[in-house]
């Protein structure tokens, strides 16, 4: 059955359900208030005593709604979800997300399969329920968690898609602090209807969406294998972390390969065979989101790093060695290409192997010689910058001025800059012309391990 | 589709729970895997017939339904060298309690190796290659892939190997037979897709690899819903599914 997603991720119409008349923090107040509020979408609060909350008439039932709603959020107690679902499908809404807790989390599975047969014949999209459901920046939220508490990720390319509200929530709070954008956010809950894998096709066709991340906590028989080929039928990087690795399941296991292949084993591996780029931490997640969200080219990982000290040139060269990376040899010819564009009191004290140590010394202009002395050699596929701000020939114009330099070898930058606020122009040139900053070496070498891997292994 | 052999000894299995090796090498040899050459034999005289035929040394090894686990037994013989020590090793290997008969076959050579497959809950068929021997879980170096695999599958699973020196030539030792090892890979990951839920998991462990070969010189398979298949499905009712039906 082909299901339009439309009226899930932009609607223009919503309805709430389960508004309370009496407690205002009531969840389906607090969502109500803030579509009412703070979106450009038009909303109306449903209680079946109508009356009125604030300034604003309480219909009675969504049937009595002056307008058809392309999206209504339900947050009544779970035995009366069925009978609003029904609702929904006879007033012709388009979607729904169910926000109410209840159902198979708490014993109650044939209530979830209730309404998960009701909304799947009649093809009508609801997310949840148990969860918080979904946010569009600057478009809506179904989140009952009150405006003021939420981080809000600006607007932008990723789509994250959790089956925890909590990670999610959480997630949102770590890519609006590292400033990476979202096409959606979704906690899809107890996955009734919707689950990742429909999620992912539609995502696919998004064209808000470049990268497409999920916290993943188990999929249902073979449900593994149809992500898979959808992902790797995907254009789009496909990011996955992946909770609950540790094997509890106690199993009789009577041969070698059912006990070295366990349930984790399994899912990493098969990821990793279809391109799929697994995150082992919520940090990962962070660092691969941000990086593939500017580079969709896969590299080899050869890496070409330049510093301003010698030391971080040694640490950035091991922790790239520890996540599988190479720091190859530059040729004489690469090397003259950067002494050459060199000033000339650098020229006697830089060190010209990989890493390129420009020395504290080194002004705005020798950074832009060595990265272009790197771009033009075929050594190297990707470019680590290490900037130390604190040296004094390091101008704020950086940033901006080495995201420019020469890109048609679309050879990928990412740089670590300490993220201080008085360092924040020199970042943002970096970040708004789409070259990825992390504030620890660590950090930029997972950005070029992501575009290692998002290919397939 | 599953020839109609295979079928067959699959379904005569049932009972124990498991494919006794003979019948799992029988598998095997349909399916294009190399097994060793070897016969099952009920008395003395026509195991010493065998060893003759065969040629030594040869191996020995006790077969019955309840004899899964062989090495922790003593089921398994290697290396033997002549006629009066097959009679000796004839004689050790009926005494194990549940040893029905004895499988003799010709002695070979090379790096262990496992290959295996496994019908995995979320994934199902999955096969896996690792560096083999009674050690496997200790080293735990092992590739999986989602089956069926492709020829690249098969060599970006052995590149991905800790110890995949050991195979390209290490220290002076001659490489081994990468083709054979690649292809031997590709036909058993078509087997166990054949297979499909009718077996929880099957291990050929060793697979000894030589520069002239690879050959499976023992095969576990291990049946579904043995009381193991029936504790995974209790765990992948924790997960909520869909009702069946809705594309």
């Amino acid at each position: 059955m082909k299901t339009d997603f439309k009226p899930l991720f932009a609607p223009k119409t919503m309805a709430v359900v389960g508004v309370s008349l009496t407690n205002a923090s009531h969840p389906a107040n607090v969502i109500f208030n803030k579509l009412n509020l703070r979106y450009p979408v038009k909303v109306y609060p449903v209680n079946p005593r109508g009356g009125r909350i604030i300034r604003d008439k309480v219909y009675k039932s969504l049937a009595d709604l002056p307008e058809r709603p392309d999206h209504v959020v339900i947050a009544a107690r779970a035995p009366h979800v069925p009978a609003i679902l029904e609702d929904c499908i006879a007033c012709g809404a388009g979607a729904a997300t169910i926000i109410s807790g209840g159902f198979a989390e708490s014993g109650r599975r044939d209530l979830q399969e209730q309404i998960t047969c009701l909304a799947g014949e009649a093809g009508f999209p609801f997310i949840g329920p148990n969860c918080l459901g979904i946010y569009v920046p600057d478009r809506f939220d179904t989140f009952f968690l009150p405006g003021e508490r939420l981080v809000r990720p600006m607007k932008g390319n990723v789509a994250l898609v959790s089956q925890s509200g909590g990670v999610l929530v959480d997630q949102m709070v770590k890519f609006a602090g590292q400033g990476i954008g979202l096409s959606l956010a979704v906690s899809i809950g107890n996955k009734a209807l919707v689950r990742e894998t429909d999620l992912l096709r539609y995502l696919a066709r998004d064209p808000a969406t470049e990268v497409i991340a999920f916290y993943i906590e188990g999929f249902a028989h073979r449900e593994g294998r149809l992500f898979v080929e959808l992902a790797s039928k995907c254009s789009k990087p496909v990011v996955v972390l992946k909770a609950g690795k540790s094997n509890q399941g106690r199993r009789a296991v009577s041969s070698h390969t059912a006990s070295l292949a366990g349930d984790y084993a399994v899912f990493s591996q098969v990821l990793a065979q279809h391109g799929i780029v697994e995150a082992r931490n919520e940090y990962e997640l962070l660092s691969f989101c941000e990086s593939l969200s500017c580079y969709k080219q896969a590299i080899e990982g050869k890496v070409g790093i330049i510093t301003v000290s010698g030391g971080h040139g040694v640490l950035a060269v091991d922790t790239c060695t520890a996540h599988g990376l190479q720091v190859p040899a530059l040729d004489e010819t690469a090397k003259e290409q950067i002494r050459t564009g060199l000033s000339s009191s650098i020229r006697e004290i830089a060190s010209l192997e990989n890493p390129v140590d420009l020395t504290g010394s080194a002004r705005d202009d020798d950074f832009i010689a060595a990265a272009n002395g790197l771009l033009k050699t075929r050594a190297i596929d990707c470019i680590l910058l290490s900037l130390l701000p604190y040296s004094p020939g390091i101008s704020s114009d950086l940033g901006a001025r080495l995201s420019h330099v020469d890109r048609n070898q679309e050879m990928p930058i990412v740089a670590y800059v300490p993220h201080v606020e008085k360092y924040r122009m020199l970042i943002e040139g970096f970040e708004l012309n789409r070259v990825p900053v992390s504030n620890s070496i660590e950090g930029a070498v997972l950005m070029l391990e992501a575009l290692r891997r998002c290919q397939p292994c | 589709m599953l020839k109609k052999t295979i079928r067959q000894i699959l379904e005569d299995s049932r009972p124990y729970g498991w494919v006794l090796e003979p019948d799992a090498k029988r598998i095997l040899k349909l399916s294009g895997i190399p097994v060793p050459k070897g016969k099952v034999v009920r008395s003395l005289p026509e195991a010493l017939a065998a060893g003759r035929k065969l040629g030594f040394p040869v191996v020995a090894k006790a077969v019955g339904p309840t004899l899964i686990h062989k090495s922790d037994v003593g089921a398994v013989i290697l290396a033997i060298a002549d006629e009066s020590n097959l009679q000796a090793a004839y004689g050790r290997l009926t005494e194990i309690p549940g040893c029905r008969a004895v499988l003799v076959e010709t002695m070979e050579q090379g790096l262990e190796m496992i290959v295996g497959g496994r019908t995995d809950p979320q994934f199902g068929p999955v096969v896996l290659l690792g560096m083999g021997g009674t050690g496997v879980e200790i080293y735990n170096d092992i590739s999986l892939r989602m089956a069926p695999v492709k020829d690249h599958d098969v060599r970006s699973m052995i590149r991905c190997l800790r110890a995949r020196e050991l195979l390209t030539g290490f220290r002076g030792n001659p490489p081994v037979n990468i083709e054979a090892l690649v292809e031997l890979v590709l036909c058993f990951s078509k087997l166990v897709v054949k297979m499909g839920d009718l077996i929880d998991s099957m291990d050929l462990n060793p697979v000894l690899c030589s520069p002239t070969g690879c050959v499976a010189t023992d095969a576990r398979i291990i049946l579904a819903n043995t009381p193991a298949k029936t504790e995974n499905r209790l765990e992948e009712d924790n997960y909520c599914n869909r009702p069946s039906g809705r594309a």
